[in-house]
């Protein structure tokens, strides 16, 4: 180990100083103000230093690996977290959480650090600890407000169903180690020999990350702890975490599965057409809109399988680039759902009758952010499905294509049904006109310069493309 | 080499003050963003005329002008060699344009302040003319078809809102929605042209589109579609674009009702620049027409042809004087068609391409000067119509002069700046083909004729009863007048034979004065008959009238045209075409869609038992799943 080492280890070095930062000012200070800025500054520095460029190497016998796509990754992701530490601030300020404020940052970063190895990892023991350090927290996480029973019973849940998916996916990779006698990545690319029980091992560890991004069938979990967890922890679960597992699951299935890519595909094809068509009619009748968001988030993780399938530079970008546009989209939508709650406590469908005329800002805010969600050009959203279906489309599936678009034409009912209630529907009562704080408009400002920007500046998708590797 | 690198900022400055007066134009004092408009108006005006400085005066050597990239960036990556490029593009024809596009705007922008003055949308005015002004910069200078194919869009997004401005009008609303209508009508056309274009080609650059030595050329003649080159397909779907934005005959009916919206802006959109953006794309692409489609050049010429006929005739019977204008700006723009159609490649054979492009500068300059007059005029008496007005020479002297001067100048008189671009394209189809010629000698007459009716009219005639007395306008108004009146007599002069020819190279020309004496003396007749029929009322134009009654009344009708859009559209298209569709879509495809609906929805209430909320169930659902999936797997995976 000398630095240049230390260089490439630098996003989880510096998370974990951040870590530590934070640790030693809860410990130091009473004030949770201060903490709160803290916090946004340390992270905002984390995510600009993460930019520099530093060159691809690795480290403790190749367990660990980094190269300019795997910083890209984390770049996302720390982007991600920024955002949504801008707009938890003003909810995290509320008295009832005045004991446990740094709590919430110290188990985000933590699961960051956790998801960052798992993104860098050469290794599946390295990959299975950051997977546990990136679901344990979020548990915990989930439960933050355990005097409230749906959120206690949302952790519980969460820890439940992730053993559970944990056990299956260890028992799968055995039986890979069984077979192979190697957990190195390059070294079980080349013995895969593509036996029964090699499939079934790998099957396995589908479930186990199909869990993590909830797809079905292994989504049942997620519904329910969206609802019951605190809004910027069921955002984060849907944008970052997820993004983390959809990052490492592409990298692992392009370099460690590869020689059995036609199965997988095969494998994919038919999760795909489940989850989006699942998710949808799960959405359709969804009143809390936390629940409607983490249906339409499963849906919208069938969608990204569609760029997996290729297989390709073009299929990885096009992930890459929907992840990067669906963190700025399901961010500025949970972060106007959060603003809304904290300011009225209401996180119903119908609460929203009307809020065009009290709210008018926001509701647009959030329309964009449907817009995008629902792929409606000219807004990033549209590019981002474009580009997957097109990679889609490239390897010559275009009946999965025409069931995505139906899919897409079917959400576009449901996103337009809350749009509808805003703008169209009338209510004695409308949620009353409030302003948020400076934090929360700059997350939600950030939201609305990604949604515009990122779909109509064409390098960015060059720039990822030129990242990216395929099979 | 002299750097353009800055010209970059024509089109971008008015781009910025479009968003600046757009986001923030409602929070300022209206006269500040019309300032904050007209200023950065200013700034583009001077760096087009040192661009044009710089580009005509400041070459090496006594070589052709060349096309110039002056910034190109590639935006859209199709293949390798298909890409869609946005820049700037220099050569003769788009630095012209730059100085029309800049003079008129500025001098608009100018005017407006003034008459504009108090009206409500202020700002979005200013802010709409600004996105205008940006879309029209880049159109010229666009280095591809794709580029030139957006903004062409763009300039007709901004005529839409500009005419429907004053948006509690109905009439003015309906004008707006024709006019985007038919010209994206004709669009379809110019997109359609573009892409076989480009499928031939492999690219929508005109620097490469233009070669006369590509090899585009010979590919598109040898590639055939029912009968006809395809390059000939395209480019006369091109014309059709062109023609829609250029108001050619038949596709002209949108342009007398555009003149709903606010004068200045009839001005600059609808007379000086928009409109000829159609001129603008044929001699854009002229290698191409004259190498690749002659054919398709005939068909220009007489489309312009008849439609500087058809236009004259018309404009000498309405009594509206902003249509009057608008029918007079079809008919010279029939003129600049008709000299591309008529005119050869190189040198001297492209005489009717230099002309064209002389016309549509001095055009642009009395045109709009005509414009911004009867704008003066409206603004004195407060309606539109002829019948309202009647010797305000008295009371109006600035514009009554500058008014004169421009109609001398449409009507061919020399030594106004009309005569010579005029005479230019009447000497060119006299030599290409006399049937023409002779059309436009007598359109000359009748020009010269409708446009002193409108004057003696106006400014002679009898006092009607006026409700206040009429007065002189403010000085943001005259000046931009008096500016455009010395350019439309002097621009008359500039050596367009040295500067702006169709392949670069300047070449001499002499006056031939077999062809300028009749023209002239046809333009003094025109100007006598109105003088003894308008100068006092006289009871002669009323018995014309009566005893040339079908062809009055078909003019005044303005041949009915409009009529027999609304016949086809409503009672062919609409009850025989569409009703049946439309039945068949409500009951046959909703009802079909409506019941996928349901089933949908209904599916969705019967699963939405599955999430239950219980932890085993979910356990049992995962396992399930993984057990499945695994059997079937490697079950399939393995026969």
């Amino acid at each position: 180990m000398n630095l240049q080492s230390f260089l490439l280890m630098r996003h989880e070095i510096m998370l974990t100083l951040a870590l530590v930062i934070l640790l030693i000012a809860e410990l130091s200070t009473e004030n949770k103000k201060g903490i709160i800025n803290l916090a946004i500054l340390i992270f905002l520095v984390v995510t600009v230093v993460g930019f520099v460029p530093v060159p691809e190497g690795s480290l403790f016998g190749d367990m660990y690996r980094t190269s300019p796509l795997t910083v890209m990754m984390k770049n996302i992701l720390n982007i991600g977290v920024l955002i949504l530490f801008f707009q938890s601030a003003e909810w995290i300020k509320q008295p009832e959480y005045n004991n446990k404020v740094s709590e919430f940052y110290l188990l985000i970063i933590s699961t960051l650090i956790g998801m960052s190895f798992m993104i860098s990892s050469g290794h599946f023991l390295m990959f299975y600890i950051g997977l546990e350090l990136a679901t344990i927290p979020i548990a915990a996480l989930a439960a933050y407000d355990r005097l409230k029973n749906i959120s206690a019973e949302a952790g519980i849940k969460l820890i439940l169903s992730s053993a559970l998916s944990s056990g299956i996916l260890l028992y799968g990779l055995s039986m890979l180690y069984g077979t192979i006698g190697s957990l190195y990545f390059t070294d079980m690319g080349e013995a895969f020999m593509n036996t029964p029980l090699q499939v079934m091992g790998f099957i396995f560890f589908f479930a186990g990350m199909g869990f993590k991004i909830s797809l079905v069938p292994f989504h049942l979990w997620t519904a329910d702890v969206y609802e019951g967890a605190p809004i910027n922890v069921a955002s984060y679960l849907s944008v970052i975490s997820k993004g983390a597992a959809v990052f490492i699951f592409t990298i692992i299935l392009f370099t460690v599965f590869h020689s059995i890519a036609p199965m997988w595909k095969n494998l994919l094809y038919v999760i795909a057409i489940l989850t989006m068509t699942v998710g949808n009619l799960f959405a359709l009748r969804q009143k809390n809109l936390k629940r409607f968001l983490a249906f339409s988030s499963i849906a919208q993780a069938g969608f990204i399988l569609l760029g997996i399938i290729d297989g390709g530079e073009l299929g990885m970008a096009s992930v890459l680039y929907f992840v990067l546009i669906y963190i700025f989209t399901n961010l500025g939508a949970f972060g106007v759902v959060s603003a809304v709650s904290v300011a009225s406590g209401k996180e119903n469908m119908d609460d929203y009758n009307g809020l065009y005329h009290t709210n008018p800002k926001l509701s647009l805010l959030l329309m964009l952010a449907l817009f995008s969600l629902a792929g409606i050009p000219p807004v990033a959203g549209f590019f981002g499905k474009f580009f997957l279906f097109t990679s889609a489309a490239h390897s010559g599936y275009y009946w999965l294509v025409f069931i995505a678009v139906v899919n897409a034409t079917i959400s576009l009912y449901y996103y337009l049904l809350v749009i509808k209630a805003m703008f169209i529907n009338k209510n004695e009562e409308p949620i009353a006109f409030f302003k948020s704080g400076l934090t929360t408009r700059i997350g939600l400002l950030m939201c609305v310069a990604g949604i515009f920007i990122i779909g109509l500046l064409s390098p960015i998708f060059e720039i990822l493309r030129s990242l990216s590797i395929g099979i | 080499m002299i750097d353009f690198g800055y010209t970059i900022w024509i089109p971008l400055i008015p781009f910025f003050m479009f968003l600046i007066l757009g986001l923030f134009g409602g929070k300022m004092k209206p006269m500040i963003s019309g300032y904050l408009g007209t200023l950065g108006l200013l700034v583009t005006t001077v760096l087009s005329f040192f661009a044009a400085y710089q580009y005509f005066f400041q070459r090496t050597g006594e070589e052709a002008f060349e096309k110039i990239i002056a910034s190109n960036t590639v935006w859209l990556n199709i293949t390798d060699k298909l890409h869609i490029d946005v820049g700037v593009m220099l050569d003769p024809i788009s630095v012209m344009m730059l100085i029309v596009v800049s003079t008129v705007s500025f001098m608009v922008h100018i005017y407006s302040l003034g008459y504009m003055k108090g009206d409500f949308g202020f700002s979005r005015f200013y802010s709409f003319l600004s996105l205008f002004s940006f879309s029209m910069y880049s159109l010229v200078v666009a280095t591809n078809l794709f580029q030139m194919y957006m903004c062409w869009e763009l300039v007709g997004v901004s005529s839409y809102l500009l005419i429907s401005f004053y948006y509690e009008k109905p009439s003015a609303v309906l004008a707006g929605k024709k006019a985007f209508i038919v010209t994206r009508f004709a669009d379809l056309g110019f997109l359609i042209g573009i892409l076989i274009l480009s499928y031939i080609s492999g690219t929508f650059d005109f620097e490469e589109l233009t070669n006369p030595e590509g090899a585009m050329i010979s590919q598109g003649t040898a590639l055939t579609f029912m009968g006809f080159s395809a390059i000939s397909v395209a480019l006369t779907l091109i014309f059709i674009g062109g023609a829609g934005k250029s108001a050619m005959f038949p596709l002209h009916i949108w342009l007398p009702d555009a003149m709903e919206g606010p004068t200045p802006v009839s001005a600059l959109i609808h007379a000086a620049t928009m409109v000829v953006a159609g001129v603008f794309l044929v001699a854009r692409l002229f290698p191409l027409y004259y190498l690749g489609a002659p054919d398709v050049l005939t068909i220009v010429a007489y489309v312009g042809g008849f439609t500087s006929l058809f236009a004259a005739i018309i404009a000498c019977t309405q009594l509206d004087i902003k249509r009057v204008l608008a029918f007079s700006t079809m008919s010279q723009i029939g003129y600049m068609m008709l000299a591309l159609g008529v005119s050869g490649y190189g040198d001297h054979d492209g005489l009717g391409f230099m002309a064209s492009m002389f016309h549509l500068f001095t055009h642009a300059m009395f045109k709009a000067l005509l414009f911004l007059g009867a704008g003066a005029i409206i603004h004195s008496v407060h309606s539109n119509m002829m019948t309202d007005m009647g010797g305000l020479r008295k009371y109006l002297p600035i514009t009554h002069i500058t008014f004169l001067i421009a109609c001398l100048t449409i009507a061919g008189i020399p030594p106004f700046s009309g005569f010579f671009s005029k005479d230019e394209i009447l000497v060119a189809a006299f030599h290409h083909d006399k049937v023409l010629f002779f059309i436009e000698w007598a359109v000359a007459g009748i020009t010269a004729f409708y446009m002193f009716r409108l004057y003696f009219v106006v400014f002679w005639g009898k006092e009607t009863h006026y409700h206040h007395t009429p007065h002189e306008s403010p000085l943001t108004m005259t000046i931009p007048l008096m500016i455009l009146a010395l350019a439309s007599i002097f621009s008359g002069f500039i050596p367009f034979n040295e500067l702006v020819t169709s392949d670069g190279h300047g070449f001499h020309i002499h006056t031939e004065w077999a062809i300028a004496i009749p023209s002239i003396l046809v333009g003094i007749v025109g100007i006598a008959v109105a003088w003894i029929f308008y100068k006092k009322e006289s009871g002669i134009p009323a018995k014309l009238a009566a005893s040339l009654k079908l062809l009055y009344v078909g003019s005044f009708n303005k041949f009915y045209i409009d009529e027999l859009y609304m016949f086809i559209t409503k009672k062919i298209i609409f009850n025989r075409i569409s009703a049946p569709i439309a039945w068949f879509d409500r009951h046959v495809v909703d009802a079909s869609m409506n019941g996928i609906a349901w089933v949908t929805n209904s599916i969705s209430d019967q699963i939405k038992e599955l999430q239950s909320g219980q932890l085993q169930k979910y356990g049992y659902v995962f396992i399930s799943g993984v057990i499945l999936l695994t059997f079937a797997f490697v079950y399939l995976w393995f026969n």
